[in-house]
């Protein structure tokens, strides 16, 4: 604006380097933000082709990372937008109903719905295993959760038809809360691998939790965290899995939630410290007044009593 | 530029360096706009000729070298590169000096740099700074970190004087980040920065670095502050939003 730079002098910026800026600084959005970050982009590049394009690039991607739910149109539930329910880049299976949704990424909504086929769903006996499991899972998730989505779904050996053959499910969680008008948006995202060892007669938990906060009133401060865990319990019928994997689950939960509060209880009194005191080392503000007197810095650091 | 400046208050506060570059690249022509609303970590170079370190800024560039503030000499050396007043650069070595007491009673470590120049109306312009690593391979004294960087700048106008009193505006930039890393609890990462502006006039009797001394320690101990209670305090409060801590939750343990 100060510099008047009217003249177009400047070589035109290749569409494609445009392209990846933009894809660059939506893929950053945080949770819950990035239709305010498009909507600055588009400003920014001034061209809406581009923009679309690299809006179309970026978005299935932020909305799988992010674990985005979005309603279903018949209300049924919300559908979670991952790898582990995506048939194609358009379309996600949400298992508790069996059926498939469509979504339109880039404006988040799910825009029709049609039933799962055979082939899309497990077998009989695959689904037993997968319905216990869900079944406490939802439980677990509306005690604890308050905006929490969850689905269990079956990401190796769905068509196993009975015992003697491994499978394994995928257990996601997508919590997001969202308050712009408070300046502040966080996301909790747990991620559980449930391998069924039919040979090893054991059940393995591999989990990876994500928690992220941004609080952005006059300034831009972002948690970001992660932590991986890892458990195992004994191979039983579907519903005594389901219980004895919630309960890990539950447990592990719990004890980041815990971690999580502890590393806040000791940034104030430890960590912070590191980078700046409260209080000079003295313990009382610093004495400008007297540093006027010396003209010598090395009379300043003895009356200090700080001498190098 | 509205615009691209709210991109930079949602971008990852790690990432401020790409975003800025990212924002350069598609609007070169407001390019000064941006440098000097986007502040950056700092940068510190060795000054050969005084084995010290200082720190970079736009505030002592001059083509491509900066004015280091213990030799004021340029690095790489830089013929005619311009230069306080001779006065003000008394005021500079001693603020210089008196600076990195005050940093290191606060920081326990860390670089600091003071630099000074005449702006336009008879006043003069000073711009103080600080940069901290606090990570295990700095020089963090406790060790608590992973990595942990805080950056302070503090830039303050110093208007004409009149009846015997000067005026003030101050505008402090701190930016931090730290991240701590262990088995149990993971990676946790927070980082951040705000930006606060303090105008005052004030006696001149105290002299001029008294009274920017005073400024600048009051604007860091509420800087820090707001960053310690507000802004990590929200960010705890949006976990305990996602998932409530166990009380009041009921545990539905199931019967085994």
């Amino acid at each position: 604006m100060a510099d008047g730079g009217d003249e177009p002098e400047e070589a035109e910026l290749h569409e494609e380097q445009k392209k990846e800026i933009a894809k660059w600084f939506l893929s950053h959005a945080p949770a819950g933000e990035i239709q305010y970050v498009a909507k600055d982009v588009k400003s920014l590049l001034g061209d809406d082709r581009v923009y679309e394009m690299a809006a179309s690039e970026a978005f299935p991607v932020y909305n799988k990372t992010h674990l985005v739910a979005l309603e279903m149109p018949d209300r049924s539930g919300n559908v979670i937008i991952t790898k582990f329910g995506e048939i194609d880049e358009d379309n996600y299976l949400d298992p508790r109903t069996a059926q498939v949704a469509t979504v339109d990424h880039v404006q988040q909504v799910c825009s029709n719905l049609r039933p799962a086929t055979d082939e899309e769903l497990p077998s009989c006996y695959i689904e037993g295993f997968r319905s216990a499991l869900d079944a406490e899972l939802c439980k677990y998730v509306d005690d604890t959760y308050p905006k929490g989505t969850c689905a269990v779904y079956c990401t190796r050996g769905k068509d196993v038809e009975g015992p003697g053959a491994s499978f394994e499910f995928t257990v996601v969680i997508s919590a997001a809360r969202h308050s712009p008008q408070n300046f502040c948006n966080g996301s909790w995202r747990s991620i559980w691998k449930v391998e069924f060892k039919d040979d090893l007669q054991v059940v393995e938990l591999k989990g990876s939790l994500q928690v992220g906060a941004h609080y952005f009133e006059e300034g831009n401060v972002q948690l970001d965290s992660k932590n991986e865990c890892n458990d195992s319990t004994i191979f039983q019928s579907p519903e005594d899995s389901a219980i004895s994997i919630m309960n890990m689950i539950r447990q592990h939960e719990m004890e980041y939630l815990s971690s999580l509060e502890a590393s806040y209880l000791n940034l104030s009194d430890a960590t912070f410290k590191d980078l700046r005191r409260k209080l000079p080392v003295t313990r009382t503000l610093f004495p400008w007044q007297n540093t006027l007197q010396f003209s010598l810095t090395k009379d300043i650091s003895k009356e200090l009593g700080i001498g190098k | 530029m509205e615009a691209a400046m709210d991109l930079m208050r949602r971008m990852p506060p790690r990432e401020s360096e790409m975003a800025l570059s990212a924002l350069l690249t598609l609007l070169p022509e407001q390019s000064s706009d941006l440098l000097s609303q986007v502040d950056l970590p700092l940068q510190v170079i060795r000054d050969l000729d005084a084995s010290k370190e200082f720190i970079l800024c736009e505030y002592n560039r001059d083509a491509d070298s900066y004015r280091s503030p213990w030799s004021n000499k340029y690095h790489p050396p830089l013929e005619d590169g311009s230069l306080p007043s001779n006065e003000l650069r008394k005021l500079e070595v001693e603020a210089n000096d008196i600076f990195a007491i005050y940093r290191d009673q606060y920081y326990e470590g860390g670089v600091s740099s003071v630099y000074m120049w005449e702006d336009d109306n008879q006043g003069f312009v000073a711009c103080f700074l600080i940069k901290k690593d606090g990570s295990k391979t700095g020089h963090g004294r406790r060790g608590y970190l992973q990595e942990g960087a805080w950056d302070a700048i503090h830039v303050i106008e110093v208007g004409l004087e009149e009846e015997g009193t000067a005026h003030y505006c101050l505008t402090s930039t701190v930016m931090l980040s730290m991240t701590t890393d262990n088995k149990q609890s993971g990676t946790f990462n927070l980082s951040g920065s705000i930006r606060r502006q303090m105008i005052l006039d004030l006696p001149i009797a105290d002299g001029h670095l008294c009274n920017m001394g005073k400024m600048i320690e009051e604007m860091e101990g509420k800087l820090r502050n707001s960053l310690d209670q507000v802004y990590f305090g929200k960010t705890r409060e949006m976990v305990c939003t996602l998932r409530p801590p166990a009380e009041g939750v009921q545990l539905g343990l199931p019967p085994n």
